[in-house]
């Protein structure tokens, strides 16, 4: 996968988002602390937000391009997104959630199947339930299989552990390596706990305040400090 | 009560459901946009449809009775091209009812599309769903219990409104006599029975409306 984003501003109250980077890795984290735009990226990224200035282009397609005007609206970008708080629809089932946006695209469009995503996250018992009646980390296992439903090219996750305890978090984390090794989507996972980017991810964009201050593989940019607490290491500044 | 009593309550209950059936589309589409974007001269058109709620009814009644009258641009307009006649005719009391109670189904609507997580609309755009299609699946079933209360609050403004209704449609008895008309024109003959039945009545359908429509925004806020 190749996604640019290229000369990129975005004003965010006190500072703006300006961004120029290219993701090509399969997996990649969005590093940062909470309002250092991450979630900001995404939004541009999924068409959710338009930039005032810059370019996004994902393998060959144009997204947004403000030079020569150019805005693809979200529903014709097949960017999944899974959004913190999962945003799952509530006055529908959860079987109706994950087939909204599975019942938009043509069949012979279908790579991720119905059967397949339920079967992976394990959510086949719990398709007739309503969406109130769902604990923390079944609604993101929903949110997660509602999004790659819809058969998209990028899924982005936003800080799907956010919120939950650390068991719940403990027993999440094979759901979201199943989904990265199982269905082949690239993914741009968003987060600001280490130990998440270093298990799932091979290389990380380090968002600080609207710039990303360092971009490579997990394992030059992060060390381990004890056995599950892994730290961020910015590069030093050539002298 | 005699059957023009009967007549009168009739007559107010229909062009208040039809005025609120006249403005409930565009009063959702602009509270919508009023919500969910931002555009130029939309502070402007808030305040316009703001003006009914604290303009004197009779001042706006006053503006409809000189836009719509056989001198005024649109009364003329609809007189050339469609030989209609407004002011003084049942049409009269239903465009003034209409924009007198218009306010209150914008804000309605508006309110419950404001506490509704915009992440849901924007989440079904990822899915690949058009913003019509977000709109009819995800918006309106989510909000129909504020539209609603909203569009009750609109229907008992207009069930009581007065001030703009006598200026662009007078009190024309058979014709244009509402609730509210009907009520002032007792107490200025001296028939306070009549007046008192009317004021019953007029108690009645505001209390049962009101009431109905805060059982819809209480709902509406324990879903938020």
């Amino acid at each position: 996968m190749n996604l640019a984003l290229k000369n990129i501003q975005l004003p965010l109250g006190a500072f703006a988002l300006e961004l120029d980077l290219v993701i090509t890795r399969r997996a990649t984290g969005i590093f940062g602390a909470s309002g250092a735009g991450k979630t900001s990226l995404l939004d541009l990224v999924a068409g959710l937000r338009r930039p005032t200035r810059g370019r996004i282009e994902f393998d060959g397609d144009v997204f947004t391009d403000t030079k020569a005007r150019i805005f693809v609206s979200p529903d014709r970008r097949r960017i999944g997104y899974v959004p913190q708080d999962a945003a799952l629809f509530p006055h529908l089932t959860v079987r109706e959630n994950l087939r909204y946006g599975l019942d938009l695209i043509p069949t012979e469009e279908h790579r991720v199947s119905f059967e397949q995503v339920t079967r992976v996250l394990e959510i086949a018992a719990m398709l007739d339930r309503r969406i109130d009646f769902l604990s923390g980390g079944e609604k993101r296992r929903v949110a997660c299989g509602r999004a790659l439903l819809a058969q998209p090219r990028l899924l982005l996750l936003d800080e799907p552990l956010a919120g939950l305890d650390s068991g719940l978090k403990s027993r999440f984390m094979p759901y979201l390596l199943r989904l990265r090794d199982q269905f082949e989507i690239p993914m741009l996972y968003v987060t600001h706990e280490a130990g998440e980017i270093v298990e799932l991810c091979e290389e990380v964009v380090v968002i600080d305040r609207g710039r990303c201050i360092a971009q490579g593989p997990v394992g030059d940019l992060f060390v381990e400090r004890t056995e599950q607490r892994h730290e961020l290491r910015l590069p030093t500044k050539p002298a | 009560m005699d059957a023009e009593a009967w007549r009168i309550i009739w007559f107010t209950l229909a062009v208040a459901l039809a005025s609120t059936a006249l403005i409930l589309a565009p009063a959702v589409a602009l509270a919508w946009m009023l919500a969910r974007r931002e555009w130029r001269g939309k502070s402007l058109v808030e305040t316009l449809v703001s003006l009914p709620l604290v303009m004197p009814p009779v001042a706006v009644g006053l503006l409809l009775l000189k836009s719509l009258g056989r001198r005024g641009f649109i009364g003329r307009l609809l007189h050339d091209v469609l030989s209609l006649d407004i002011v003084f005719t049942w049409k009269a009391v239903l465009i003034a009812l209409a924009v007198m109670s218009f306010p209150l189904a914008v804000r309605g609507a508006r309110l419950t599309f404001e506490e509704m997580n915009p992440r849901f609309e924007q989440v079904a755009r990822t899915l690949g769903a058009t913003q019509w299609r977000v709109f009819w699946t995800i918006t309106l079933p989510l909000g129909w219990r504020g539209i609603v209360g909203g569009a009750l609050l609109a229907f008992a403004r207009a069930l009581g409104e007065f001030g703009a209704t006598i200026m662009v449609a007078g009190n024309i008895p058979g014709h244009t006599t509402t609730l509210s008309l009907a009520i002032f024109r007792d107490v200025e003959l001296g028939n306070d029975d009549a007046a008192f039945r009317f004021m019953l009545c007029s108690v009645i359908f505001a209390f049962a409306t009101v009431w109905t429509s805060e059982l819809f925004f209480a709902r509406r806020r324990r879903l938020a």
